[in-house]
């Protein structure tokens, strides 16, 4: 079942150009000028009840706005977006009360006292029934090991303590859809894993449908099947993690090692394609897709080759290498 | 409405709650409170003995200083430290956010928030402002027979003064916070609030002292409902038909304030909205 429809999304930004200086400043004053940014550019998406999906992009792509718009929070310019059949910057409260956003950088808990009073404000806010919270706050104390944390300021948690709290207080109210921004930012490795760790497994039982923004190729691969990269406000490629590689990398990556008698000179590899590193008996080089087979035919056939492997590219890279590519071509 | 209630309740103890964890901050400002009405009462005593003690105005020294004392009740009531500063903090840092995402109304939070501050700031200083009234009992010698000290229906009418006077403190400045959705910065307009308070509000002199025009033009303004009007009703200045009239006008402005809040912030949402942050 579709649960989130979006049509032709557009947001247009109108931002404040200052020029250098304190003449300006003046001028600023009477006179500003003003620069449309296009944020988001028409984008189409549905995405069906129960999947876990990763919005990938550069910074400014257009992915943090995406949410902001599916939680209401800002009004788009044109088009259209369906979230459990409400339109979402109407702001229901039926619909607020079955969605979440949750902010890496943002703290949405109370400073100065313990989580578990923000988390009681959150079971009156979203009419939380009392057997409900107990259960789900239960689960999730469980599930991330916070009991011990619930009764200390908030002020008082490391980052990653209070990840754990912030997710807990989005969670208590069985969101249908959960939106999240960066929800492993600045964390140190173990945290990251361990927040992966309890989205996959909250994910598999409750069947939440998620939307996840993330800098973290880590957070994209251990989580989330699909993937839909954005640059430039508009989304380039809607598919699986592993459809990227085929789809945005022509190229192999060939690492040979020769028999220590007689490897092949720089110059000789030259010929089969792009030579990364030679670092005699080995080589590494780049090879396009349809040309490996007649490529290792031929080295197999010229050299005494002792190992031999064909990888692809690294997921990072080939990412990289388009929103660069994306970049330029829109400058 | 039971449910309601319930979440009222609870905002309103974690509120309280959170108002108790500065312990130190908390006390001090609470007892802070009372080192203006020292230095009054001083200024007031070196002017009236330049005066040989002649009455200012038809007030006499002891009136002056009761007319202080109690205005520190009034402005205990209808004073709303950091609350519009907070709103437009809030704005501009983002975290208005919170209020379009949950479910939740942000005057009305923060108005049980407010109610909670109060809450805990008069249970603590119950205790210094009965000993600043009992030490300072001789300068209420004189009230007139209808004051509230002698009349039921003025004490009445004081208690709805007071709690008007609240309300119209709170959205008058909810309002102001609230134009930080246009300007974001708000400091230099609540330190005009500020000034046209002190002076308008009767917090500095009682208003009734003042000559025409100025009577009349502080009378068309609803700052006189935060410290003097309260006061005015308590002294028994107002009597049947006036004090019903002069209560109808406080509501009028408190509804007019009430109103125009809801106005800003829903047309405030929608600019915020509009261009995003």
């Amino acid at each position: 079942m579709r649960i989130i429809e979006i049509e032709g999304l557009r947001k247009s930004y109108r931002v404040y150009q200052k020029r250098e200086g304190l003449m300006a400043s003046l001028k600023g004053i009477f006179h500003r000028e003003y620069r449309e940014v296009q944020a988001v550019k028409g984008i189409d998406l549905t995405v069906d009840e129960g999947e876990f999906v990763a919005f990938l992009g550069p910074n400014g792509a257009g992915k943090t706005t995406t949410l902001k718009l599916l939680s209401g929070v800002i009004n788009p310019t044109s088009g259209t977006a369906r979230v459990m059949g409400f339109v979402p910057w109407k702001r229901d409260n039926e619909y607020r009360r079955r969605f979440a956003l949750v902010m890496g950088q943002k703290n949405q808990l109370w400073w100065d006292l313990p989580a578990q009073e923000s988390f009681r404000l959150h079971q009156q806010i979203y009419r939380i029934a009392p057997s409900d919270y107990d259960r789900t706050l239960g689960e999730l104390t469980e599930l991330l090991s916070i009991g011990k944390l619930l009764r200390q300021p908030v002020r008082e948690l490391s980052l990653g303590e209070r990840m754990k709290m912030e997710l807990t207080a989005a969670l208590l109210h069985s969101p249908q859809v959960l939106f999240l921004d960066e929800p492993t930012i600045g964390l140190d490795v173990i945290a990251q894993h361990n927040i992966q760790q309890f989205l996959r497994h909250f994910q598999e039982v409750r069947r939440t449908t998620i939307l996840l923004t993330s800098h973290y190729m880590k957070d994209v691969a251990a989580l989330c099947r699909r993937v839909v990269i954005i640059a430039q406000g508009e989304i380039k490629y809607d598919g699986s993690l592993s459809g990227i590689v085929d789809r945005f990398s022509g190229h192999k990556v060939i690492t040979l090692q020769f028999a220590e008698d007689e490897p092949p000179r720089e110059a000789d590899l030259v010929r089969y394609g792009q030579v990364l590193e030679v670092q005699p008996p080995r080589a590494k080089l780049r090879i396009a897709r349809a040309e490996v087979p007649r490529v290792l035919a031929d080295v197999l056939a010229r050299y005494t080759v002792e190992d031999v492997a064909v990888e692809d590219r690294p997921l990072e890279e080939v990412i990289a290498e388009m929103f660069a590519q994306s970049e330029t071509r829109s400058d | 409405m039971v449910g309601r209630v319930i979440t009222w309740w609870t905002i309103l103890r974690i509120c309280l709650e959170e108002r108790l964890v500065y312990r130190g901050d908390f006390a001090l400002g609470t007892l802070m409170r009372f080192l203006p009405i020292v230095t009054q009462i001083f200024l007031w005593s070196a002017v009236f003995t330049a005066r040989d003690w002649r009455p200012l105005q038809g007030y006499g020294y002891e009136q002056f200083v009761a007319y202080y004392l109690l205005t520190m009740v009034s402005r205990a009531f209808s004073s709303m430290p950091g609350l519009a500063s907070g709103i437009a903090g809030q704005i501009r840092q983002g975290e208005i956010k919170k209020y379009l995402i949950q479910p939740v109304d942000l005057i009305g939070f923060l108005l049980l928030t407010r109610v909670a501050h109060k809450a805990a700031y008069y249970s603590v200083a119950i205790a210094p402002f009965a000993l600043v009234f009992f030490l300072c009992r001789s300068y209420f010698g004189d009230l007139p027979d209808h004051a509230a000290t002698h009349s039921l229906t003025t004490a009445a009418a004081f208690v709805v003064a007071l709690v008007m006077s609240f309300l119209l403190g709170f959205f008058l400045e909810t309002s102001l916070g609230l134009v930080g959705f246009w300007f974001l910065e708000v400091n230099s307009l609540l330190f005009v609030y500020m000034l046209m308070n002190f002076f308008l509000s009767g917090h500095m002199f009682p208003l009734d002292m003042l000559p025409e025009p100025w009577r009349t033009i502080v009378e068309l303004c609803p700052l006189q409902y935060l410290a003097y009007f309260p006061v005015a009703v308590f002294l028994g200045k107002f009597q049947g038909g006036e004090l019903a009239r002069a209560l109808l006008v406080e509501f009028a402005w408190l509804a007019f304030f009430v109103a125009l809040s809801r106005i800003l912030y829903w047309r405030g949402v929608k600019r915020y909205s509009g261009y995003g942050g």
